[in-house]
């Protein structure tokens, strides 16, 4: 059946975060909160971001949308907890060009589960689906 | 109604996607065009180019003889009486907006009304919500009943004597309801209010009538209706477009111009400003006379058919939720539970079948079913009950597909 290439997509650890998200919820207290939406198909994020003297302290988001965007929001946020904010920046990059299919060191910045994303560069009307929280936490960022 | 033929005219449609044939079921999103449409638009070009109400020479003279006929095909279609309440415009919204500010920003003040419903598409609540900003008129909604349709009595509720205009959609978008304009005009005439009817996604499905509607304007898209994209059409009752400004000024639109005051050509060119898009009037020329020779009532018919299948045969689908009301038009709105809609339409499309996912820019509608999405599938002449059994048989796939990996 054709649906094999589905699984190029839909990794079962994509499916993972997806059904158990890491990092959903909301951070109590007066934190960098940033709302983004993808307004041609629906999802929304909301990004919280704890930061201290340069470095994610704690990073949850809640917000509807599909398996990927959701996937993805949960893998970014264990990516950049703990790290500097420079380096959240160039792993955002670097995620940027796995979506356009370019290749990736994936050891330099120990990018984890988010690997599994790289098969989304092959459906590019999803590939908004899995920018969408790496969005949010630059803008949060760049705001900060 | 010979189904099959009418495919054959359809180039796209014999193609494969992703290894199967393709299943198009977007056509509310853009229809598809048969070779009559393609080959009108190309024949412009290749023999007749040329500006239009102006110059002498030959090909101006076949240019605009077709853009006018073209105009008087649209005349015909939709029974208005006179080409001068023929507007050739970019599309739906564009129509739309050119009321809102034309008629709205002259016509609306502090305490006046205009009334829309929850269900319309954005670009028939956004031209209203900036007109009544400007205006300090007041925007209303017509509740909606559980079903997704609007009922007379709240009809009649909202719509008051401070009402100035009512603007409601022919057929939703998402809903697939099809809603009784000719009642609504009467209540809006009743209270000294005009009606534009949104016929978006009227028009390509349905005789309309809009003398027998009785409705001030219907606006509508010629890429829903087999003809090309960036052709649209405002139809307005003549007596109502003579007292409006134009909207945009130059070009085609001009009479006379001084250096410090112009006046402006009589309808409908009042409203053309620029050249007019010529070669898409002409594919929408072509794409009326496509669907008439098909007849619009046989359109209506066969889409009746099918809608009625894709209804009876997706509720065999376990955990499958449809949206709006069982009287519908030709397109199905529903979610597959535990599958978000993205999912859905990327796992069809693994399948060569297409679907369109998302809010359908309807996000006020999306909130009154309590979605943040959904999948659509809808359908046009060119679409057949296996169209709708591939896609069953694709939706069960999904299932089992996303079943698998949680």
């Amino acid at each position: 059946m054709s649906f094999n290439n589905l699984d190029t997509l839909y990794r079962q650890v994509i499916m993972d975060h997806y059904k158990n998200p890491r990092n959903k919820g909301v951070i109590e207290g007066d934190v960098l909160t940033v709302d983004m939406n993808n307004p041609t198909c629906g999802d929304r994020i909301q990004l919280q971001l704890q930061v201290e003297e340069g470095i994610v302290q704690e990073a949850k988001f809640d917000g509807e949308g599909c398996s990927i965007s959701m996937a993805s929001a949960s893998m970014m946020t264990q990516a950049v907890k703990g790290k500097k904010i420079d380096d959240a920046l160039e792993m955002s990059e670097l995620f940027s060009k796995m979506m356009l299919g370019e290749d990736v060191d994936m050891d330099k910045l120990s990018l984890e589960d988010i690997e599994a994303l790289q098969g989304v560069a092959k459906f590019p009307a999803r590939i908004k689906c899995a920018t969408l929280a790496w969005k949010a936490m630059e803008k949060g960022v760049n705001e900060e | 109604m010979d189904v099959k033929a009418i495919r054959q005219q359809f180039p796209i449609l014999q193609q494969e996607v992703n290894g199967h044939p393709l299943v198009y079921l977007d056509s509310s999103a853009t229809s598809q065009k048969p070779a009559s449409v393609i080959d009108a638009v190309n024949n412009y070009y290749r023999e007749d180019n040329s500006n239009v109400h102006r110059g002498v020479h030959t090909l101006g003279t076949r240019a605009t003889e077709k853009y006018e006929g073209a105009r008087e095909k649209v005349r015909r279609f939709i029974n208005a009486k006179s080409t001068a309440e023929i507007i050739f415009t970019r599309g739906t919204t564009t129509a739309i907006n050119t009321v809102a500010s034309s008629y709205g920003q002259a016509n609306l003040e502090p305490g006046d009304e205009v009334v829309i419903t929850q269900m319309e598409h954005h670009s028939n609540i956004i031209p209203w919500q900036q007109v009544v900003k400007k205006t300090g008129a007041t925007l209303k909604y017509i509740p909606l009943q559980d079903d997704g349709t609007v009922s007379m009595e709240d009809v009649k509720k909202t719509v008051t004597s401070n009402t100035k205009i009512v603007a409601i959609t022919h057929v939703s978008n998402v809903l697939g309801t099809i809603n009784p304009i000719t009642d609504i005009a009467k209540v809006a005439h009743d209270q000294g209010a005009v009606l534009l009817v949104d016929g978006a996604q009227g028009a390509p499905h349905m005789q309309v009538d809009v003398q027998k509607m009785d409705c001030d304007f219907y606006a509508f898209s010629g890429h829903k209706m087999c003809g090309p994209t960036g052709i649209g059409v405002l139809y307005g009752k003549k007596e109502l477009l003579e007292k409006m400004e134009p909207v945009e000024f130059g070009g085609e639109m001009i009479d006379f111009v001084n250096l410090y005051d112009s006046t402006w050509k009589e309808l409908p060119w009042k409203f053309e400003g620029g050249t007019p898009i010529i070669a898409g009037a002409i594919g929408l020329g072509a794409a009326i006379d496509f669907l008439n020779e098909v007849g619009m009532d046989n359109i209506l018919e066969h889409e009746h058919k099918l809608a009625d299948y894709a209804m009876k045969q997706m509720r065999t689908i376990d955990g499958i939720s449809i949206f709006g009301p069982e009287e519908r038009a030709a397109l199905v709105t529903f979610n597959l539970d535990d599958v978000h809609p993205h999912d859905t339409a990327t796992a069809l499309d693994a399948e060569g079948i297409a679907v369109r996912a998302g809010h359908h820019c309807a996000q006020p509608l999306m909130r009154w079913l309590d979605v943040t999405a959904t999948a659509r599938a809808s359908f046009y002449l060119y679409n057949t009950e296996e169209d709708v059994d591939r896609l069953v048989d694709g939706l069960l796939k999904t299932k089992e597909f996303f079943g698998n990996v949680f």
